[in-house]
């Protein structure tokens, strides 16, 4: 059997099960997309990983993580003015990065053509928000592409592919988190390997590319055309399509993506009940040509649409414009537009909506005995644990903990409780310095990882250093992007002290985080130092590590035992360091789990009584 | 059938994805045209992770509802728990592993940690079958999903799937290394 890469890129066709973000990379390669550009970010980094089962030499494109997202847009676009086809993929808060570039990406003409594959995340599965990104790819004035599962993602990634290129434009692949993960058997196409040959066509006189003054004015006005043109693509492609119910109850439902199945699963719950539904393919801009009949020919159509209701809001404006007598339903309350829209939050609306069409009514869950939560937690012989176990010493009660986008983050929760307040990437330098002003008894520490040092963290650094603001600032270094999978980033070849050097901060310490108490008597000095200090607190990411290791001929694995003689039950070890290698018996004494031991000792200074033994 | 819907639970770092894409392989090598969906990104770092496998002729989305499950598979015994609690339909089955990944809030805030008899009298009370694998039995921890995955396949709890389209997902998606180790162990928890 060959290798999944090796499929990836065989000229013939061929199916296979796989999941939403791998038939992404299929479809790059039939379409002969040259240059891909990423950041790394939940939902979207398993299409990197698939990209990354196909050999650099055999890979039919050009591929790198960039060192965010708005770096990422702006390579895609810049190899895309160059004739190639292009495509940067990134997730949905990554669109914030970005924004500065992509808010322009539907004013430029942009030969090549660009797909821009965003993983939107509604129920905030792997975000800080489930913001709705439909608002700025409306506002950006670009076709948006939204499929329901890996078939359509495949499928809806070559017509984008196809408007880009036709309209010299970029066109989004709006993915969601279920969407991205899905696994489903999908039929790929033969294509044609092409030369694989990076066009250098830049010219500008395909522009203009200045977009100042009036220029600006003129490429908005060619945008609307873009639009336009792209809904006619939309209609003879038929990316909308209907659904014919069997009942003559005359309802309509119009939706997108993936709520589409969690409706059709609603509606496979009982016999009886099956309204006309209008599937939409592609969410902006909306083909009224297919909308206005399907609002006439019904008396009620509900527009089911998860997040906001940017649909319900234009759809209710055109009936109103056109006089149509159709009773349009929406969202109601403020939990319509909250969380993801599965098959059990659909039936719970439609249930609300039309109680009398179905037998089975939603259910709730069944109250047995309760189970204990179970929080994320850091790995065993993770680096970050030492390092707050030890940060922790040399903070006082009041001083304030910033924390920053990572595993790190994870300190937030007990028993560590470091880093109180969270924004997004690289925000912590800037809100721990607005948090210092005229704060002359809490003093304030920010974490920081290393692969968001260089994404985003460096500006608020610099900033710290000009306004002089007194801060202390810890760079959790793992040496990788741990929490999206071990990504390599800008640090193998930048060492972040040689960039801290370079920019003339003065107090560096440095130290591995499994030497605890260098690392608190580090950070109780670099507290008392006046205006920032940094302390760069190191340790390579241990699952990254493991894994590699057990892949090594003679692999043994090791652990920690527990000497019950020397044991004294101050369970410094399973409460305040907290590894989940340790299990509290019912009795008090400690024992250790081998299945998730990793023998890293790290452990074993923190029991007083030294009980921790290999 | 309708439906047939497998929740698929454990915690991250359990291995849950390679059972998970074992059993769907299997499905799929029986001509079941499945749909299926994992746990991704900031859960697999020790939190709950599931996986969910749906087929039938009017399956659509990969997420289960509440309660409509016909199979849940556990690789720990407080997800089991929740795994029962939230996902299994009454008179569907359970098999689970029973190891104990202790939960963070019974170490540091003194809660109970739920037990094998927790479980058994849950499903009771639910006409849920129980299945229980033994852990201690298994001689190497690597290996435990292949207990599960063997457990299910001996008791044919997958509607429609056979022993050789379990076998032929194992030599799919199994690295060689490992494989004719875990293909044992399958065959002796089938078997049984």
């Amino acid at each position: 059997m060959t290798q999944p890469g090796e499929r990836l890129i065989q000229p013939g066709a061929y199916n296979e099960m796989v999941m939403g973000n791998t038939a992404v990379v299929r479809a790059m390669v039939e379409t002969q997309t040259r240059v891909v550009s990423s950041y790394p970010g939940s939902p979207t980094p398993e299409i990197a990983a698939a990209i990354r089962t196909i050999s650099e030499e055999k890979r039919p494109f050009y591929f790198e993580f960039s060192v965010n997202e708005k770096v990422a847009s702006e390579v895609a676009f810049g190899a895309a003015l160059n004739g190639n086809l292009s495509c940067v993929f990134f997730k949905s808060v990554g669109l914030n990065v970005a924004m500065d570039t992509f808010v322009q990406f539907g004013l430029m003409n942009i030969p090549g053509g660009l797909v821009v594959v965003i993983g939107d995340d509604p129920g905030a599965n792997s975000s800080q928000n489930e913001q709705d990104n439909r608002h700025i790819f409306k506002m950006a004035r670009l076709t948006v592409f939204e499929p329901a599962s890996p078939r359509e993602v495949y499928g809806y990634y070559k017509k984008a592919a196809q408007l880009a290129r036709i309209e010299q434009t970029a066109a989004v692949l709006r993915l969601t988190t279920h969407v991205c993960h899905a696994r489903q058997k999908v039929s790929f196409d033969a294509y044609e390997p092409g030369e694989n040959i990076f066009n250098a066509d830049f010219d500008k006189a395909n522009g203009p590319y200045i977009p100042i003054t009036n220029l600006a004015i003129d490429l908005k006005r060619k945008s609307f055309h873009k639009l336009t043109r792209a809904a006619e693509f939309i209609r003879q492609e038929g990316l909308n399509t209907l659904d014919q119910g069997g009942s003559e109850e005359n309802i309509g439902i119009i939706v997108p993506g993936m709520p589409y199945l969690s409706l059709k699963d609603v509606l496979a719950l009982d016999d009886g009940f099956s309204p006309d539904i209008l599937k939409l393919g592609v969410v902006h801009p909306l083909d009224f040509e297919v909308i206005k009949p399907f609002l006439q020919s019904h008396d009620t159509v509900l527009i089911l649409e998860e997040l906001d209701d940017i649909i319900e809001q234009q759809i209710k404006a055109f009936a109103q414009d056109e006089g149509i007598s159709a009773k349009i339903l929406g969202k109601t309350c403020d939990e319509d537009f909250i969380g993801e829209y599965t098959p059990d939050k659909v039936h719970d609306i439609l249930f609300r909506i039309w109680p009398d069409r179905f037998v089975t009514a939603p259910v709730d869950v069944i109250p047995g005995i309760e189970v204990p939560a179970r929080p994320a937690q850091m790995c065993p012989g993770c680096g970050h644990r030492s390092a707050f176990q030890a940060i922790k010493k040399a903070l006082a009660k009041t001083d304030i903990t910033v924390a920053d986008i990572g595993c790190h983050t994870l300190g937030f929760l007990p028993p560590y409780e470091m880093g109180e307040v969270l924004m997004c990437m690289g925000a912590s330098s800037g809100m721990a310095s607005g948090l210092s002003l005229g704060n002359k008894d809490r003093r304030v520490v920010a974490f920081l990882g290393d692969s968001t040092f260089f994404h985003a963290g460096i500006p608020g650094i610099i900033n710290t250093l000009f306004n002089r603001h007194n801060i202390t600032l810890i760079i959790m270094e793992n040496g990788t992007t741990a929490m999206t999978g071990h990504q390599d980033h800008a640090g193998g070849t930048i060492p972040v002290k040689e960039v801290l050097k370079g920019l003339g901060v003065e107090h560096v310490f440095s130290c591995d985080t499994y030497q605890q108490e260098v690392l608190t008597r580090q950070v109780t000095e670099a507290m008392n130092i006046d205006g920032l200090s940094v302390v760069i607190a190191s340790h390579p990411c241990m699952l990254k590590f493991t894994r590699a290791q057990s892949k090594k001929p003679g692999y043994t694995r090791r652990h920690v035992n527990i000497d019950a003689a020397v044991c004294t039950r101050v369970h410094e070890c399973v409460a305040v360091f907290g590894c989940p290698s340790f299990v509290l018996n019912d009795d008090g004494s400690v024992a250790v789990n081998k299945d998730l031991c990793i023998g890293d000792g790290s452990c074993r200074q923190v029991c007083p009584e030294q009980a921790i033994q290999y | 059938m309708k439906e047939f819907n497998i929740y698929i639970t454990g915690v991250g770092g359990q291995g849950i994805g390679l059972l998970s894409q074992a059993l769907l392989q299997a499905i799929d090598h029986a001509g079941l045209d499945a749909v299926a969906v994992d746990t991704h990104g900031l859960a697999q770092r020790g939190g709950v992770v599931a996986s969910r496998i749906r087929f039938g002729e009017q399956v659509y989305s990969p997420l289960t509802m509440k309660h409509r499950s016909d199979l849940v598979l556990a690789m720990e015994i407080h997800e089991a728990l929740r795994g029962v609690n939230t996902a299994v339909k009454d008179s569907g089955a359970l098999v689970y592993l029973d190891v104990s990944w202790q939960p963070l809030p019974v170490r540091i805030s003194g809660e109970k940690p739920m037990t094998n008899d927790d479980i058994s009298k849950t499903c009771h009370a639910r006409q849920v079958q129980v299945f229980r694998v033994e852990s201690h039995k298994i001689p190497d921890p690597r290996m435990q999903n292949m207990a599960v995955l063997g457990t299910l396949a001996g008791h044919g709890l997958v509607r429609g799937v056979e022993k050789n389209h379990y076998l032929s997902a194992l030599e799919a998606v199994l690295p060689e290394k490992i494989r004719e180790a875990n293909i044992n162990l399958f065959e002796s928890y089938m078997s049984v």
